[in-house]
């Protein structure tokens, strides 16, 4: 008896260890678009625990390239998308963008949404030398790594150290909160760094963090222990950093313990999933920063394309990935060439872009953009645009 | 001191109902080891798909709860059967490990045969029970605790009953202590084996579409980490005690949320697999089992 145990034992930890391993990409050179196609690949998170960002970003992007093609394509070539899902996990991740660049040969990735799924192609796509644009990565080491900006990798969104800042600031000016505690998505680059972004400019500003405390996105979903801490340190805010998933479950469990104070976090809020897990009337008093109002000048025809095409409303993820794609088709048409290395040139100098959620200029030094901010309220099952933050 | 001790009956009530889950998973569990001495492995997923059966009717047909969870388990009982038959039953006379290994394969073919048919996409399960909330002297807990501590309670007696006092039960025990024996004297062992695992399975089942309701999202991974602790919990009663995986669940549900209380939420599931190491050195029978010397 005691020796199957310890088999099965063994057994599990087995398991644990297959699932916990990754496939990392072999190299390849790239060739350009051929016979009037130009090959574009996007990394998204189709299934999984974010696939709303990853379907919505999909659209987004067929939307470009549709509109693109309209016009009678780029170079006189079409755009053809290629889209590989990585199920939300950074492993998966690894072997999308791998079989897209050696398999698929595209000559240019779009992706991923979220920051740990896309750090983990950032190896693949530097060692291939093809050019990846994240639209909502936001994660400040996406483009820099210890100082260095990474060559190939570009984002279209604004970076965490800017959003928590918002958060904070917020959080202390509106909301009057004197007191945060936070809880923290402990396999994620993003919740971790937009946690700290948070914490530094809201003791900045006179707040003090009641306590921190953590989850595993995926495997946890009752979050009434963590929950019960916080409630006896009694904050006047709660700022979780997560995506829509675990915060629905988050708030809805929170309130019904009895918390009624207001919750706030970032763009991973935004879906519309949010209502459907927290459920509309336990996600009142709750805000989040994120990139682009839907009701925005420059979103109006986005939107009403977007309505037209697939039946529903847009979000900020499909805005983004939308922006992504045509940054790399007006990059294509600069450099004159599908050639990665020149798409990768091209985009480093990208200037004055009229995008849909802002108009980018990619900082050479950085790779990033710089964009303002918009605060959500959600209210009654809707969100709510509140106001705008310029940086 | 008031307000320590609110807290800390808080976080019991919070460890009861998260324990009340494992012990429901790991009542299955532990009486499928009891009977056929394996490993069912393919337990949680088995319950995963009870939740996917559940979270189908409710959604697509708007069934109400009882009929959904009577569909589910029914459904899951068929499937753990067919799950025996074509993969267990080849291998009943070939090695232990043999059998677990095909486990862990059938689980792994349901985790991904389930992402490829359903998709990795989240469901949310409709509000099936009333969204109550009681406040009792500040501790706050939902209609939904009540109904999984009650339907666990109920499913742990109905269990207990059936194996003891039925005539299932009775040739369920006998297939368990000799299996040719109880051939001999003309017990039917594959329909007795076959029924375990559709008991098993409806409890899976059963304990799925609770835990859809109960967390109101569901994937097709979600049994993989419910599997795992409530295979801990029934380890931690004495695998193949009844009521062993009861208490077993309860006690694990109770430690991850004291750990968690404490402050320590990053080690919740270290913990939990520490028990498992530690009672499998200390002692491997359980806080339920009795050392008998095994037959050689």
């Amino acid at each position: 008896m005691k020796k199957i145990l310890s088999l099965a034992l063994v057994g599990i930890l087995g398991v644990t260890l297959v699932s916990g391993c990754g496939t990392t990409g072999g190299a390849s050179t790239s060739s350009g678009g051929s016979g009037g196609t130009i090959k574009i690949g996007a990394n998204l998170e189709l299934t999984g625990g974010t696939a709303m960002f990853g379907q919505e970003a999909k659209n987004g992007i067929n939307l470009a390239f549709e509109q693109q093609n309209a016009k009678g394509g780029v170079l006189g070539k079409k755009l053809e998308l290629v889209a590989a899902d990585n199920k939300s996990d950074a492993g998966e991740s690894t072997a999308a963008v791998t079989k897209l660049v050696t398999q698929d040969k595209v000559v240019a990735v779009i992706g991923s949404m979220t920051s740990s799924v896309t750090l983990a192609a950032v190896p693949v796509v530097t060692d291939n030398k093809i050019p990846m644009v994240s639209p909502s990565g936001t994660n400040a080491k996406v483009t820099v790594d210890n100082g260095q900006v990474r060559p190939w990798v570009f984002r279209a969104c604004f970076i965490d150290p800017f959003q928590g800042k918002v958060g904070a600031k917020f959080a202390l000016n509106t909301l009057k909160a004197k007191t945060a505690a936070i809880i923290i998505d402990q396999k994620s680059d993003y919740s971790k760094g937009l946690a700290d972004a948070f914490v530094t400019n809201f003791k900045q500003g006179g707040g003090q963090i009641t306590g921190t405390e953590q989850y595993v996105a995926g495997s946890d979903k009752d979050f009434r222990p963590i929950l019960t801490r916080i409630k006896s340190q009694n904050p006047d805010l709660i700022w979780v950093p997560g995506y829509y998933q675990e915060v629905g479950l988050i708030v809805k469990q929170a309130r019904e313990l009895g918390m009624n104070q207001p919750f706030a976090g970032g763009d991973g809020w935004d879906d519309a999933k949010l209502f459907e897990i927290g459920t509309p009337a336990a996600l009142n008093n709750t805000y989040y920063v994120d990139h682009v109002a839907t009701a925005a000048p420059d979103m109006v025809q986005f939107v009403k394309d977007y309505q037209a095409k697939f039946g529903h409303e847009p979000n900020a993820m499909s805005a983004l990935a939308y922006d992504a794609a045509n940054m790399i088709a007006k990059a294509i048409e600069t450099a004159g060439s599908a050639d990665s290395s020149k798409i990768r040139d091209a985009l480093e100098k990208l200037k004055d872009f009229k995008g849909v959620t802002g108009g980018i200029t990619i900082d050479p030094a950085t790779h990033n953009p710089t964009k303002s901010a918009v605060i959500k309220q959600n209210k009654e099952g809707k969100t709510v645009y509140l106001t705008t933050v310029t940086p | 001191m008031g307000h320590i001790l609110q807290q800390f009956s808080q976080q019991a009530v919070n460890g009861l109902s998260l324990g009340s889950i494992y012990a429901l998973i790991a009542l299955g569990y532990t009486m499928v080891y009891g009977i056929v001495k394996l490993i069912n492995f393919a337990h949680g997923d088995v319950m995963m798909v009870g939740a996917y059966l559940g979270w189908i009717v409710t959604t697509q047909l708007h069934w109400s709860f009882l009929p959904a969870l009577f569909f589910a388990m029914v459904v899951s009982a068929i499937l753990g059967m067919l799950i025996e038959r074509i993969a267990y039953k080849p291998l009943r006379n070939a090695s232990r490990i043999a059998a677990l290994i095909t486990a862990i394969g059938v689980s792994l073919f349901l985790e991904y045969g389930g992402m490829l048919l359903v998709t990795a996409q989240v469901r949310t399960y409709p509000p099936v029970f009333p969204e109550t909330v009681y406040n009792v002297a500040g501790i706050m807990f939902k209609y939904g605790d009540v109904v999984m501590l009650v339907t666990s309670v109920v499913l742990m007696f109905l269990l207990q009953f059936t194996v003891q006092y039925t005539k299932v039960g009775k040739s369920m025990r006998a297939v368990s202590f000799d299996k040719d024996a109880a051939l001999l004297m003309g017990v039917n062992v594959n329909n007795t084996i076959s029924a375990t695992f559709a008991i098993g399975s409806a409890l899976a089942g059963a304990a799925g579409v609770l835990m859809g309701v109960y967390f109101n999202t569901i994937d097709p991974l979600m049994g993989i980490i419910p599997g795992l602790k409530a295979f801990v919990a029934a380890v931690l009663g004495g695998i193949g005690i009844i009521p062993g995986a009861m208490v077993g669940g309860l006690v694990l549900g109770l430690t991850e949320a004291f750990v968690s209380g404490l402050g320590a939420s990053t080690w919740r599931d270290a913990v939990a697999f520490l028990i498992l190491i530690l009672v499998l050195i200390i002692k491997p029978t359980g806080l339920f089992g009795k050392n008998v010397r095994e037959k050689v």
